[in-house]
């Protein structure tokens, strides 16, 4: 005996449930980044958080050239900025020695603030270029600075998404055949 | 149907941290192993200014000038700040490879070292890197399973690799790093003008006391300040000399470990890439550069590989049954996920994996509810029941 169809207002209680949804087959096709590709660091011009431009050739057919090449840019642009040593760190670096460096508790690092930017860059990356084309980016600080990892979307969603998903259709399931015994 | 709220404990990452620091205040304050000599030098730094306060500055107050405690107040407090500050701060630990990015490595190093004989030792895992033209050998960490970023070294005693290693201080109880090294300076620099004013007062408070009461009764009155001049003696000669050889390094942009070493002394080796040849510029680089963040996630909130079962009391006090297979390796994300009655919670599950901030500790609040829903646009189609 079949449960009853579910209303429009309990879907949308589960969670991600949108009207506009992808067959996960679709994706599986799309989906040729069997493994991560890290890009490494840079450290042409010493210690300074770079990561290196030259274009993998995993992702060969999945991005072009010059997006990647520009993402990567935009980043270590990001991170100059906020390693650059001038008139502005001095000025944080004493005025936060003279404070006992109790001025942090109140503003953020010109660091922090960076860091923030360069999230919001990363997301708002991965929603326009990289999603589209299967593919994610991960912000590097989560990886230490060490590399920045693009990842199959595909893989994303089938290791973290999915078993979510279909425990919380269990979990409603039972639900509603609790309701109508 | 009432909702059945699952509380649990929430796990933070320092509580998962490889590693052999010691954390305290729910992960905000990381510390080496081996703290007994650091509570000696806070016990040494205490009682010596304990004692000055009590013995001397009343007299020097009165005979000399009301400025003197105040101004061994200040100096007091900035040392104690920066000794806290060096000792509880993340040195610039490096996180340790996650089994992809080590396999990533592991695929390049063989590719790069070809088919190596049987019976014969495979070469040494070294990348040559070329910084401000002189090449650099970075070195493999086995532990971590990384390539060593230059400067970066592998503490034995914390098992990390920290990032611009200096050394190990145990007085401090923590690894000096790029995170903490102008802490530890400034510590440095610090203690030893308060060594140095604690002692002149000491003598001149001595000298003033006995042009009025004599030698003996002066020592009499304040049995202190014997022992100040003691511990300032010789505390004098190892802090003043540290920071002596620390404003050497800083003018050449080396750390210890780099000088131990003699990575770049010598005629045949390479000559210091990271140096500016210009002392104020390197000074300014070291002292002055930006407040660098910790890569290292202590506060974030675990949220355990969904891949990896492992038995848990969430599962059990979920209203599921215990023999689904699913409801095992998502007991994390368990209490994550609502019941019915709850579905604004599911979100922060999804958020808190994918889209972590370091700078912020993770409460199971929702963050921006677009990023999970942005990046992950596509859902499963609905199977009727």
């Amino acid at each position: 005996m079949s449960s009853a169809p579910r209303t429009a207002t309990e879907r949308t209680k589960l969670p991600y449930c949108h009207e506009s949804f992808h067959n996960l087959q679709e994706l599986r096709h799309s989906a040729s980044l069997a493994n991560k590709v890290f890009i490494q660091r840079d450290y042409t011009d010493g210690t300074i958080c770079k990561f290196q431009t030259k274009f993998p050739s995993e992702l060969d057919s999945r991005i072009e050239r010059t997006l990647f090449e520009d993402t990567v840019k935009m980043l270590n642009n990001y991170y100059a900025e906020a390693e650059k040593i001038g008139g502005q760190s001095y000025i944080e670096g004493c005025l936060a020695c003279l404070t006992v460096y109790l001025v942090f508790l109140c503003i953020e690092t010109r660091y922090e603030k960076v860091l923030k930017k360069i999230s919001r860059y990363i997301q708002e990356q991965n929603e326009k270029v990289y999603a589209p084309r299967g593919l994610l980016i991960t912000d590097p600080i989560e990886r230490g600075m060490r590399v920045v990892s693009l990842k199959s979307l595909y893989e994303y969603l089938r290791c973290i998404f999915i078993p979510i998903y279909i425990y919380s259709a269990l979990n409603s399931k039972d639900n509603v055949k609790s309701q109508i015994s | 149907m009432s909702a059945v709220m699952i509380t649990r404990k929430v796990t933070r990452k320092w509580e998962k941290l490889p590693g052999k620091n010691t954390f305290c205040c729910d992960g905000r304050v990381m510390m080496g192993r081996q703290k007994g000599v650091f509570y000696l030098t806070l016990f040494l730094i205490v009682g010596t200014c304990s004692l000055f306060f009590a013995f001397e500055c009343p007299y020097l107050a009165v005979h000399l000038s009301p400025a003197i405690p105040v101004f061994a107040v200040l100096l007091f407090v900035f040392v104690m700040a920066m000794l806290l500050r060096t000792s509880f701060s993340d040195p610039g630990v490096l996180p340790r490879a996650l089994p992809e990015e080590a396999n990533f490595i592991e695929m390049e190093i063989e590719a790069a070292n070809g088919n190596v004989m049987a019976g014969q030792r495979p070469p040494p895992r070294i990348k040559n890197v070329q910084i401000n033209n002189q090449i650099v050998k970075l070195k493999y960490c086995y532990t971590c399973k990384i390539f060593r970023p230059p400067r970066a070294s592998h503490c034995s005693i914390c098992d990390n690799c920290v990032d611009r290693f200096d050394h190990h201080c145990p007085w401090v109880g923590n690894c000096v790093g790029k995170r903490n090294y102008r802490y530890f300076y400034l510590f440095t620099l610090s203690l030893s003008l308060l060594t140095i004013y604690i002692f002149a007062f000491n003598i001149v408070h001595v000298v003033l006391r006995s042009v009025d009461s004599g030698f003996v009764n002066t020592i009499k009155e304040t049995p202190g300040t014997v022992l100040e001049v003691l511990v300032c003696f010789f505390t004098l000669w190892s802090v003043v000399g540290l920071t002596g050889f620390h404003t050497y390094l800083i003018s050449l942009n080396q750390t210890t470990n780099e000088d131990i070493k003699g990575s770049w002394s010598g005629k045949n080796r390479v000559q210091n890439p990271y140096s500016h040849k210009n002392i104020i510029k390197n000074c300014c680089e070291v002292l002055c550069g930006p407040t660098y963040p910790s890569v290292l996630d202590r506060r974030g909130v675990m949220l355990e590989d969904l891949s990896s079962p492992t038995p848990s009391d969430a599962s059990a006090a979920s209203t599921h049954k215990s023999s689904n297979p699913v409801s095992q390796t998502t007991k994390s994300s368990a209490p994550l996920i609502p019941n019915e009655h709850t579905p604004d919670e599911a979100k922060p599950g999804i958020g808190a994996g994918t889209q972590k901030s370091t700078s912020s500790p993770k409460e199971e609040k929702p963050p921006s509810p677009t990023s999970p829903n942005a990046v992950a646009p596509a859902v499963i189609k609905e199977s009727s029941h």
